[in-house]
């Protein structure tokens, strides 16, 4: 979609060397400094960075929602030609709400948890414009029609706690258009979703572009998702912005070192560790404190930088039509030889691992994991009331072998977690058989032996409580060491510095809190602690998926490492498909406690697939703005647990049963499908036969 | 299990350690201890609040070298007197000195707790109660939060059933019941004040126990004591200090409480409840000085401890 720079229409709102400070105890702190952008209408820009960036201040700094210690140090924002900057409050409530519309990231804190929808939404009209309530009433419910809202006069008497998320980030959308505005900000609306709704509300949000022709900002975390949406893009780095562009342009030939940097660092969908190795970006976002002033910020992490760039802030270099990179050397960075030679070295190690499985670890077979539900009734009082249960895990198997690593996906609530920890044992387990290592393990962990425990070890997804914050990293790295007693005692303290090594931290370290540790250093104390019991087994439970892109990479290459040094079998849950397919050998896909789909990693991304299986790879979003994808989109909710549908679970949202078996697919909802193999121990759970299968296209035809 | 509590093992281990690495021993705990101090500073509420705990705390543990009378020394020249250079804040109707005897009873609340005649242990009444309170309550708090399930129904609804009768009647049953003296008194604050301590440690520990650290725990097989004890607790401490803070002046009040309707200490032990009891009589005739002062004592004591307490929360609120 690249446009030309005369036929672009009119700008909607001109930001201008905008900065902007908290205050805070030590002075003020500068969030984001000499921002500059504009948007015309009908154009999505994407504002794109880690987090610290200060993408979010700029949305907030334009409808002045900075909080009591936040300002506008200097700057001018200009919106339809009115300056904003110095607005008393009401001016500014009349414009936000009218024509400036907001979409935040958690859709429940934007709505009234007590009010009704209808309610909610006609307010919307019958406060910005003299409109009588059944006016606005009737347009409230056009616009969820419009919104693709299934059964929308009916959505108008619900409160927000009875529909499902993404139908609540859609009303959220919806009340954003009511007015039609002319401005609308997107602060990160589909983070909090599970893929395959972040596709539909993407899908929608395309599609109201088109017809409203509201310019809109997009602001995000996630370079997958800014390809899709947004027509310019600005990249945000520690309160700077960096680059700016055409987001073909950027996607394409990135030329400042931190673009080039984000994008080497998230693997593509369908790239496996055999083939490609990830760049991750060293070091981490300055604090707004200590950011320079006078040289170039990305400077301390960069790989070109040389004593030019400490001598001054560098300015924009234009590199093409409306292309600019803050870089003194953005003219020739894209012909310097730098990356390829990371890739060889990798290279040479790669033979080492081993190809053939040496042999099962675990093997489980018919698991099954429910959990009473108690009914809140009298009756149940006396024990006579129904039991129900739910079924968190129905009838799972599935094996591992020595050195290889399994990675299991699915959206939040298909059963995944509770899986790992009926494996691991801090959830009993219903029926089934499991074994690892040849050693029935159906016990619950306090009552297995320390030998078994310590050769499953877990290493967890969220950096701020994955480490206690009461004690200093050594002990508790120290503490699975006594523990396990992996090590005689007076040779502890080396042990705890040489898995600190392992995980490339100082043994300065040794002696820190949790608390002055980031996210990606807190995460490899995590995996230090899970390997110092020397495990055969790491279970790692969505381990990158709360760290930025570029330490996730970092965090995934040194799993990788380890992984090769120790020869280590893993389990590695993730709901981003990109990142499970480049870590894991094979794959399971898990929907609604059930697998649906196992086998080879290479053989789960292409046909034939499971149609669930299809349905998430067409929804991933692609960092790559001319990759082509397959657009399937599920309807309806996720099915409660607690009462599955019959035959095949995934019925009720299946896109292919009625295409592809007589009877529009009957047979689903009245038998269990049946476990179709393919070669090479690809299995599909599904009724519809393998070579129907095979004929569907692959999902996504990348350009490179 | 030298994991624990601070820096003490880190300092033994060094010396055995093989490799000449370099640990900057114990300096950690030492900086720890320090922020937690520093939080006081940080606060205006707080410092006033310490000044006046502080204070009491002094004269406390000065008593003896901080007035020439004893508690007892009755002069019956000179009863019911106002302040004078004798007599700082005057005398009681025997004569007795009341800095002396409000100094003494200071003592009582907060540096020493008399056992049986001249047998006494450090750290006061007050203190001994709150303590054995919140060992008691944090036990039962960690048990109910952690493992949940019917024991945590058992536990909850007999402590409910104690918070039903009102603290004051509660005490009052205690004491009648027990008699009245000083490790009585500290009975009876154990009693009373292990509900509130046990419902606090059991909200912090449901919240604490979803943590991942504790999943990390439990994954290496841990003792559900260590892992209630070394895991959970710490990282209640905060919210722990300042409830005991409050606590402590809670004591104070219901000492002084128990001590005016003549169940504390007794007689002619000072205690500031039953200087009031005995002051009350002579307000009216024109000397309300023995009165006055242990009231002025107990509401100055007990503002300062919420005072330090309402500071402290504040200022580590604010850094979370």
């Amino acid at each position: 979609m690249e446009v030309a720079e005369e036929t672009r229409g009119v700008t909607v709102l001109d930001v201008e060397n905008l900065t902007i400070a908290y205050e805070t105890r030590k002075g003020d702190v500068e969030a984001v400094r000499n921002a500059s952008f504009q948007v015309r209408e009908g154009e999505t820009i994407g504002l794109v960075g880690e987090s610290g960036c200060g993408k979010s201040t700029i949305a907030f700094g334009i409808v002045n929602f900075l909080g009591p210690n936040g300002k506008i140090v200097e700057g001018s924002i200009r919106f339809q030609g009115e300056e904003l900057v110095g607005r008393s409050a009401g001016a500014l409530k009349r414009i936000r709400g009218d024509r400036i519309a907001m979409v935040y990231q958690d859709p429940m804190q934007a709505l009234n948890p007590s009010v009704r929808l209808g309610d909610q939404l006609a307010e919307v009209l019958t406060f910005h414009q003299q409109i009588s309530r059944n006016d606005a009433w009737e347009r409230s419910i056009r616009m969820l029609k419009r919104v693709n809202m299934p059964d929308p006069e009916d959505v108008m008497y619900r409160y927000p706690h009875q529909i499902s998320g993404g139908q609540q980030q859609r009303i959220v959308i919806a009340m954003a258009m009511l007015n039609n505005p002319s401005l609308l900000i997107m602060d990160e609306p589909t983070t909090a979703l599970d893929v395959t709704v972040e596709a539909a509300v993407l899908d929608l949000i395309e599609e109201l572009k088109r017809d409203f022709k509201a310019a809109s900002i997009f602001i995000t975390h996630n370079l997958g998702v800014v390809a899709r949406v947004s027509d310019q893009l600005c990249v945000m780095y520690a309160g700077q912005m960096v680059e700016r562009g055409a987001v073909t342009d950027i996607f394409r030939s990135p030329h400042h070192p931190y673009t080039m940097g984000l994008l080497a660092s998230v693997p593509r969908l369908g790239e496996s560790k055999a083939e490609s190795v990830l760049h991750p970006i060293r070091g981490r976002v300055p604090p707004p404190a200590e950011r320079p002033m006078d040289e170039c910020i990305f400077a301390p992490r960069c790989d070109y930088e040389t004593e030019e760039c400490r001598k001054a802030l560098p300015d924009f270099v234009e590199v093409g039509t409306g292309h600019a990179a803050r870089c003194i050397y953005a003219r020739e960075i894209t012909s310097r030889p730098h990356t390829t030679k990371k890739r060889s070295i990798v290279k040479e190690l790669e033979p080492a691992r081993s190809e053939s499985p040496e042999g099962e670890l675990l093997n489980f077979e018919d698991l099954k994991i429910y959990y009473p539900q108690e009914s809140q009734s009298v009756v149940s009082l006396f024990g006579l009331g129904e039991k129900r249960f739910v079924k968190a895990v129905d009838d799972v198997s599935a094996r591992l072998s020595k050195g290889r690593t399994l990675g299991v996906v699915g959206e939040s609530g298909c059963g995944k977690s509770t899986l790992v920890k009926g494996i691991i044992g801090l959830e009993p387990v219903t029926s089934g058989d499991m074994e690892f290592l040849g050693i029935d393990i159906d016990r619950p962990v306090a009552e297995r032996e320390v030998n078994l425990i310590k050769e499953m070890q877990m290493v967890f997804q969220n950096p701020d409580s994955t480490l206690n914050p009461s004690y200093s990293v050594g002990k508790q790295i120290a503490r699975p060491i006594r523990r396990f007693k992996t090590v005689p005692k007076h040779q502890v303290k080396d042990e705890v510095v040489r898995l600190l090594k392992a995980v490339r931290l100082d043994e300065i370290y040794y002696d820190r809190l949790p608390r002055q540790l980031s996210g990606g250093e807190k995460q490899r104390v995590g995996i230090a602690r899970a390997l110092a019991s020397r495990p055969d087994l790491i279970i790692c439970d969505e381990p990158v998926s709360a760290l930025d892109v570029s330490v996730q990479a970092a965090v995934i290459n040194l799993l990788l490492e380890i992984q090769e040094i120790y020869g280590s079998s893993m389990i590695f849950i993730a709901h981003d498909l990109s990142v499970v397919r480049f870590f894991s050998d094979d794959i399971a896909v898990m929907y609604l406690g059930q697998i649906v789909e196992v086998g080879p990693a290479e053989a789960i991304y292409s046909p034939p697939y499971h149609p669930y299986t299809e349905a998430l790879l067409s929804a991933v979003p692609i960092p790559d703005p001319d990759a082509e994808q397959k657009q399937i989109r599920l309807g309806g909710n996720v099915p409660s647990a607690l009462n599955p549908p019959s035959g095949c679970r995934f019925h009720t949202r299946c896109p292919r049963r009625k295409e592809m078996l007589p009877d529009d697919g009957e047979i689903c909802e009245k038998e269990v499908p049946p476990w179709r193999t393919t070669e090479h121990g690809h299995r599909i759970f599904c009724h519809i036969p393998i070579e129907k299968l095979e004929t569907v296209e692959p999902v996504v035809h990348s350009s490179g | 299990m030298s994991f624990a509590l601070n820096g003490v093992d880190v300092a033994v281990s060094e010396q055995e350690a093989v490799a000449p690495v370099k640990f900057r021993a114990g300096a950690s705990f030492l900086r720890r201890v320090w922020e937690g101090i520093s939080i006081i500073f940080a606060s205006k509420t707080a410092m006033i609040g310490l000044v006046i705990v502080l204070f009491w705390v002094f004269v406390a543990v000065f008593a003896p070298f901080l007035t020439p009378y004893t508690p007892l020394e009755q002069d019956w020249k000179a009863p019911n007197q106002g302040p004078s250079a004798r007599h700082i804040l005057g005398t009681d109707e025997l004569g007795r000195d009341l800095w002396s005897r409000l100094i003494h009873g200071a003592r009582v609340v907060l540096v020493i707790l008399p056992l049986s005649g001249d047998l006494w242990i450090p750290g006061g009444t007050a203190i001994w109660g709150v303590f054995a309170a919140l060992i008691v309550g944090m036990t039962l708090g960690l048990v109910s939060g952690y493992y949940g399930g019917w024991l945590d129904e058992v536990v909850m609804r007999l402590l409910d059933a104690m918070m039903a009768v009102p603290i004051i009647l509660l005490y009052l049953i205690i004491m009648a019941a027990l008699g009245a003296s000083a490790v009585n008194v500290v009975i009876a604050i154990t009693i009373v004040g292990t509900p509130g301590i046990a419902r606090l440690v059991r909200s912090l520990t449901l919240d604490i126990r979803t943590r991942e650290y504790i999943r990390a725990a439990e994954t290496r097989g841990e003792n559900p004591w260590y892992i209630m004890f070394i895991e959970i607790l710490p990282n209640a401490r905060g919210p722990i200090i300042v409830d005991a803070m409050l606590r402590v002046g809670y004591a104070i009040f219901a000492m002084g409480t128990l001590g005016f309707l003549g169940l504390g200490l007794p007689p002619p032990s000072p205690d500031w409840g039953s200087m009031v009891a005995k002051g009350r009589e002579f307000i009216l005739a024109g000397s309300p000085w023995a009165a006055l002062w242990p009231s002025v004592a107990i509401a100055s004591l007990v503002v300062g401890l919420n005072l330090l307490a309402d500071g402290m929360r504040e200022e580590s609120m604010r850094y979370q």
